[in-house]
């Protein structure tokens, strides 16, 4: 990202110029209070919104300068995860991870395969005809990570995932996340989780008020809440 | 698009019917109510129509000549008004013929009027009956009938009658009954498709959010649209089917407990089966075009994520 700006119709400066290089086979925790415009990095990276000012490059994409109709190809190397999982509430487990492979129209016998291998990575084989309302909060979860990479994307973006999760099974989504990031895909993970961050020490970038305010390899939370 | 994904299509399109079950059903009794009353209304107008277009047909032109015209005058007449426009048939009516007619048509009451007339003692004169192909041109056709009486000496045609005056009233009067039955159906038709797209926008606001999670995972806006598409289609088509059947066997019965009354009032109606596979079609063919239509517009809104 190179001196990004955002600002929302309203007037409000989400970013003030924010440059930021995350390499590949990076995991980076995005850390800051709410409202300093974390969220708004986020959905920048994944073209949910656009910059005001400035430009960003993921995967040697300009997403600035995409059409409209280009979106969908850089989503689909882009996994997102969310706080609220965002799931299909009608489509088993299953379907729900599938889906992002019809997106992309692979043939049926390989989506069946490679669906049950993801589930299988996030222990989910037993629940593959569940719908999303039987699953736990940490169930749900993991389906949504196995839908985010069952596409092999390059880049994994994810919007506070564990923030509605109880500490343990926070830890179980974060070793995923780990595994994931071993297997040589690149994490960009905002969080409110003090003891994760503290713990499961990785480059931290703060943001507040729009600006970095801190590039640490290793770094610590920082903040005490 | 690969044939398996179009199969994923057709798959998720029929799927979404049946998830949404009451979404569905609230789409198909609205399609169902909708096009029942149009189709009530298309074939009140339709018969309407089929009446008014009767009784225009029953105008005619009467040409009556006059007395001892010669045989070969009335020949040339009969190809002189055969070779004006729009006429379609002309017929020679000799007075002989005329009164035979007369006679049959006033039966007993009329054969003390009529006694004594025949033969040589004919007080009728020969004539034309000319049919036109279009109703409203009657006027102008007679008045070129009656110029055929210009150079001629001497003058054949005594006198030249299509009904002036009541004609031109009865048109104005089908006019009127067609535009009002016609302005009915746009009507209701209008009504219909927004009743029907609104209850369908209703229930894909519901799937807003499924929406913007497929176009988060990557789904391109066809890939999204393309099993709304079918489900509209289907939900059109389920709900036009019921309405058809009923319309139609409704017609059939009709037409068959009064086809005979009718027939005494010399009224015709449409038979069933000149317009059972119209109105069938066409009602079927507004149901599946609203659907799609209502479903496409109604995801358009928020496939700009």
């Amino acid at each position: 990202m190179q001196d990004v700006w955002k600002t929302y119709a309203d007037g409000t400066h989400a970013l003030r110029g924010i440059s930021v290089k995350v390499d590949r086979n990076e995991f980076v925790y995005v850390v800051g209070p709410s409202g300093a415009g974390k969220s708004t990095f986020m959905k920048l990276m994944y073209r949910e919104e656009r910059p005001t000012k400035g430009s960003i490059f993921v995967n040697g994409f300009n997403l600035e300068k995409l059409r409209q109709r280009k979106i969908p190809y850089v989503r689909r190397n882009i996994g997102v995860i969310f706080q609220d999982y965002r799931l299909l509430p009608k489509l088993t487990v299953f379907e729900n991870v599938a889906f992002a492979m019809e997106v992309i129209e692979a043939p049926k016998k390989i989506i069946r395969k490679r669906v049950m291998e993801v589930l299988e990575l996030v222990r989910l084989q037993d629940k593959i005809h569940s719908l999303p309302t039987q699953l736990s909060g940490g169930e749900q979860q993991r389906v949504a990570i196995a839908r985010a990479i069952v596409n092999n994307p390059s880049v994994i973006v994810a919007d506070e995932p564990t923030g509605n999760l109880d500490p343990d099974t926070s830890w179980e989504i974060m070793k995923l996340m780990e595994e994931i990031n071993f297997r040589g895909t690149t994490i960009v993970m905002a969080t409110h989780n003090k003891e994760i961050v503290n713990t499961m020490r990785k480059r931290v970038l703060a943001i507040e008020q729009g600006q970095i305010t801190r590039d640490e390899w290793r770094g610590d939370y920082g903040y005490e809440d | 698009m690969r044939i398996s994904t179009g199969i994923r299509h057709l798959r998720e399109g029929s799927k979404s019917v049946i998830r949404n079950g009451w979404m569905s059903f609230a789409s198909i009794s609205s399609i169902m109510i909708s096009l029942f009353i149009l189709g009530v209304f298309l074939l009140l107008s339709l018969n309407v129509n089929y009446l008014a277009q009767q009784i225009e047909n029953q105008v005619e032109i009467r040409v009556y000549l006059e007395l001892g015209t010669t045989e070969e005058m009335i020949a040339q007449l009969n190809g002189e008004i055969a070779a004006i426009p729009n006429v379609k048939k002309v017929q020679f009516v000799s007075k002989e013929e005329g009164l035979v007619y007369l006679r049959e048509k006033l039966g007993e009451s009329g054969h003390d009027l009529l006694e004594g007339f025949d033969g040589d003692n004919n007080p009728l004169n020969d004539s034309f009956t000319i049919e036109v192909t279009e109703p409203r041109e009657v006027a102008a056709v007679a008045q070129k009938i009656g110029q055929l009486n210009d150079g001629k000496d001497p003058k054949p045609i005594y006198r030249v009658s299509y009904g002036q005056g009541t004609v031109e009233s009865m048109f104005k009067a089908t006019a009127i009954v067609r535009n009002v039955a016609l302005v009915l159906v746009a009507g209701l038709a209008l009504t219909a498709m927004f009743l029907i797209a609104n209850t369908i926008k209703l229930t894909i606001i519901a799937r807003r959010r499924e929406i913007s999670i497929m176009k988060l995972v990557g789904a391109t806006n066809s890939f999204i649209r393309w099993p709304f598409f079918i489900e509209g289609a289907l939900l059109g088509i389920f709900g036009s089917i019921v309405p058809v059947a009923v319309l139609l066997y409704g017609y059939w019965q009709l037409m068959r407990s009064i086809q005979i009354d009718l027939n005494l009032m010399l009224i015709q109606l449409l038979p069933f089966e000149a317009i059972g596979l119209k109105v069938g079609g066409l009602l079927i063919g507004i149901g599946v075009i609203i659907g799609i239509w209502g479903s496409v517009i109604s995801v358009r809104k928020f496939l700009r994520v």
